[in-house]
């Protein structure tokens, strides 16, 4: 919908530059809160460039020993910039690989870190869900409210808004749980990360009835609202079970 | 007082996720309601929008009339650098491929090229695919083409696979359309 912004010769993707601009000031803000989670901006920025790094060269394998019989035939493509060749599974696995191996030789507190990453994953999720309204994809179902887009031949759910609405209200409470959390530390470690996970898997249970695109399963619910209903349970679950255990004497 | 407030808190979520699991059933469709495979749209899970066009060689071709073949649409022009590079590679992947009904569709965006311009680059490349004439741009507004070039991936059934915006590297092309090959017909 909204597909190019032409710098000079450089033709730039609008969706692809919104996921880096929302990476970007993700990074940017989890660099500025890290103190709050006693962590510091250098480790944030490291764990999530080592993550990048990984994540990509994990990927990027991971894709070719799925199909070395076609880079054999061109074996340079090992280097193509084409997004098109990673394996999101392959690139994760990596990259969550890498962060753990930072984490353990710097001596991180696991749930601390998890709690600094999620101004970043906060902020990026924005981006996502606006680069998805740029690119028309993760539409919605035919409507006729008011508010309905037309996209891809019919007048359509919003979702990509509904998402990014909802993106940015999770922002804000992310914002206000974490001046919150300065006065508690040690306090609920882990705590924001769960519970940022568990509004997100609200966030998508709740846009995903409203979804042109979804993967069915026994004939007729939602697969990505059962994976986000799972999701919701493991994380009230984890808060509940952290609250327990660290809830701060007062 | 801890104690109280955590059985509050565990009662709140697991009425949330009653809710949720209430909001699932509520939200359950029946099957195909929510694929577009029927309406043409220039976008990855719908029918790949129909056109009729002449070739450099002189015939018509007709998307629709290619149903039960792969086919890769790519919209191009000769003056566009990242078109020109990749155009050898897909030369390579139909030469491979062709003798199982693999088709390329190189759709040139010629009101923004010239038909003397583009049969030059296409001799000089060797190209044996069907080059096709898109001379008002009808093809490039009906898919939407912001873009030089832009690639199609469709499926036996008609229905776009992948849209690749940029050049694709041999690789890329070479994977989709093994993908291709792969589904069953």
């Amino acid at each position: 919908m909204l597909p190019l912004i032409q710098i000079g010769p450089l033709p730039l993707q609008a969706p692809g530059l919104f996921l880096i601009l929302g990476m970007w000031l993700g990074l940017l803000l989890a660099e500025r809160l890290a103190a709050r989670f006693k962590s510091t901006a250098n480790d944030i920025y490291n764990l999530t460039f080592f993550a990048f790094i990984a994540g990509i060269l994990g990927a990027r394998l991971s894709y070719a020993a799925q199909h070395w019989a076609a880079f054999a035939e061109a074996p340079l493509n090992l280097f193509s910039l084409n997004p098109g060749l990673l394996d999101p599974i392959g690139g994760s696995a990596a990259a969550l690989l890498a962060m753990l191996i930072y984490a353990n030789r710097k001596n991180l507190a696991v749930w601390l870190t998890l709690d600094a990453l999620t101004p970043f994953l906060a902020v990026a999720s924005i981006g996502f869900h606006l680069s998805n309204f740029a690119s028309g994809k993760a539409f919605g179902a035919e409507t006729s409210l008011p508010w309905s887009i037309h996209l891809w031949g019919l007048d359509r759910h919003p979702t990509q808004i509904y998402d990014t609405l909802l993106a940015i209200l999770i922002l804000g409470w992310l914002w206000l749980h974490t001046r919150r959390i300065s006065d508690l530390a040690p306090g609920l470690a882990g705590g924001i990360f769960w519970g940022f996970l568990a509004l997100n898997a609200a966030a998508r249970l709740f846009t995903e009835a409203f979804r042109g695109d979804s993967v069915l399963l026994f004939n007729n619910l939602r697969a990505a609202q059962i994976i986000a209903w799972a999701l919701l349970a493991l994380s009230l679950f984890m808060r509940m079970y952290l609250e327990k255990n660290y809830a701060p004497e007062r | 007082m801890n104690n109280i407030h955590t059985k509050h808190k565990s009662i709140f979520f697991i009425f949330i996720l009653l809710i949720g699991a209430g909001w699932i059933w509520l939200s359950a469709t029946p099957e195909n309601s929510t694929t577009s495979g029927a309406i043409p749209a220039p976008q990855e899970g719908f029918l790949a929008p129909d056109f009729t066009l002449n070739t450099l060689a002189g015939e018509t071709i007709q998307l629709s009339e290619l149903r039960g073949q792969p086919v890769l649409i790519n919209i191009w022009a000769s003056w566009c650098p990242p078109c020109r590079t990749e155009m050898p590679a897909m030369q390579r992947v139909y030469r491979d491929f062709k003798e199982q009904g693999f088709v390329i569709l190189a759709v040139n965006a010629t009101n923004q090229d010239t038909a003397t311009k583009a049969a030059d680059f296409v001799a000089d490349k060797h190209l044996n695919f069907p080059i096709l004439m898109d001379t008002d741009g009808t093809v490039s507004r009906n898919y939407q083409i912001s873009s030089l070039p832009t690639s199609f991936f469709v499926g036996r059934d008609g229905i776009i696979r992948e849209m690749v915006i940029g050049g694709m590297s041999e690789t890329l092309i070479r994977t989709r359309v093994e993908n291709l090959f792969e589904e069953t017909p």
